[in-house]
C-alpha cells in the first residue's frame, strides 16, 4: 500500500525525487503520510480534494479488513 | 524502451543505419550524440571521423499508459493483464485476469478512480490531453446497457405517476449516458443536479 501510494504520487508530480510516503501501524489502524515539494501539494489534493479522495478509494481497495488506512498529507 | 547504439562516420549515416535496426521512422525516435571525434587516418591522408549515437524509441503515449497500469495493478497486489486498443478520439485499456471485482469496486468506484489517476498521470505536462478509458473485462459496455435500462424503467415510472425521479449519484460519463438515451422522450425531461460526486440525475415529466 506504501508502494501503490508513493508510485500515484510521483506519477501525479514532476518533482519526483521530493515524493516520500510515511507509514504508522498501529493494532487497527495505518496511517500514510504523503510528502510532496510545497509548490504540488495541489496536484496530490486537486480540486476539492478530488485527487486526494481518488488515491484513498484505491488504497481502500486494496486495505487489509481488519484495518483502518488513512491516507494524508504531512504536514511541515 | 528499445533503443540501439550506432557508430558511423556521420550523424546522419549512423542515425540511418539505427534506423533500420529498429526498423522505424526518425519522427519516431529520440537521438543522442555519445561522442564525436575526428582523427587523422592513416598515413595523415584522409580525416576519419566517428560518430556514436544512441537512438531510442520513443515511448507511445499508450504504451506508457499500459506500463502505468500494469505497475499500479502489481502494487494493488492483483494479477491481471492489461490489453490497449487505440481509438480515434481515446485509448481504451482493458484489464482482464482474476480479482477483477475488486478493481471494479462499489458501484465502479474504484475503477474510476484508477481511470481518474491514470488520466492525470499520463497526460501530465501535455497542451493536449488524450482521453483514456479503463474497462475491466468489458464492464463499462455491460454498465452503459444498464444504465441504459435503469433511465427507460425510470422514466416509464414517471410518465404512469406524474413524479419526478431522483437517480443515485454518477460520474458525468454515466449521467451523459441517461440523459442521451432519454432525450428523444417528449413526455420527460433530464437535467442534473448537486455537486460533484454526488450530482445526480433527475428525471422529470415535462411541463
Amino acid at each position: 500500500m506504501q508502494e501503490l501510494v508513493e508510485l500515484l504520487a510521483k506519477s501525479l508530480v514532476d518533482q519526483t525525487e521530493a515524493v516520500r510516503v510515511d507509514k504508522t501501524e498501529t493494532a487497527n489502524s495505518i496511517l500514510l503520510e504523503i510528502t510532496v515539494a510545497p509548490d504540488e501539494i495541489g496536484k496530490i489534493i486537486g480540486r476539492q480534494g478530488r485527487i486526494i479522495k481518488a488515491i484513498r478509494t484505491l488504497v481502500r481497495s486494496c486495505a487489509p479488513p481488519d484495518k483502518k488506512v488513512a491516507v494524508e498529507l504531512a504536514e511541515e | 524502451m528499445r533503443s540501439v547504439e550506432m557508430v558511423a562516420r556521420t550523424k546522419e549515416e549512423a542515425l540511418e543505419l539505427a534506423l533500420k535496426e529498429l526498423q522505424t521512422e526518425e519522427d519516431q525516435v529520440d537521438v543522442e550524440v555519445l561522442e564525436e571525434s575526428s582523427s587523422k587516418g592513416l598515413l595523415g591522408l584522409i580525416n576519419v571521423n566517428k560518430v556514436r549515437i544512441r537512438v531510442t524509441m520513443k515511448e507511445d503515449l499508450s504504451q506508457k499508459a499500459a506500463r502505468l497500469l500494469r505497475e499500479i495493478l502489481v502494487n494493488m497486489g492483483i494479477s491481471a493483464q492489461v490489453e490497449v486498443f487505440k481509438r480515434d478520439d481515446h485509448i481504451t485499456l482493458n484489464i482482464t485476469g482474476e480479482d477483477l471485482g475488486r478493481i471494479i469496486g462499489r458501484r465502479g468506484q474504484t475503477l474510476n478512480s484508477l481511470q481518474y489517476l491514470l488520466n492525470l498521470a499520463v497526460n501530465k505536462g501535455r497542451a493536449e490531453k488524450e482521453r483514456i478509458i479503463v474497462d475491466v473485462a468489458g464492464y463499462r459496455k455491460k454498465k452503459e446497457e444498464s444504465l441504459k435500462k435503469l433511465a427507460l424503467r425510470s422514466a416509464d415510472r414517471v410518465k404512469r405517476y406524474g413524479k419526478k425521479e431522483i437517480l443515485y449519484p454518477m460520474s458525468p460519463y454515466e449521467r451523459r449516458i441517461i440523459h442521451l438515451a432519454l432525450q428523444n422522450n417528449d413526455e420527460i425531461m433530464t437535467y442534473s443536479e448537486g455537486e460533484e460526486p454526488y450530482r445526480r440525475v433527475i428525471i422529470s415529466p415535462q411541463k
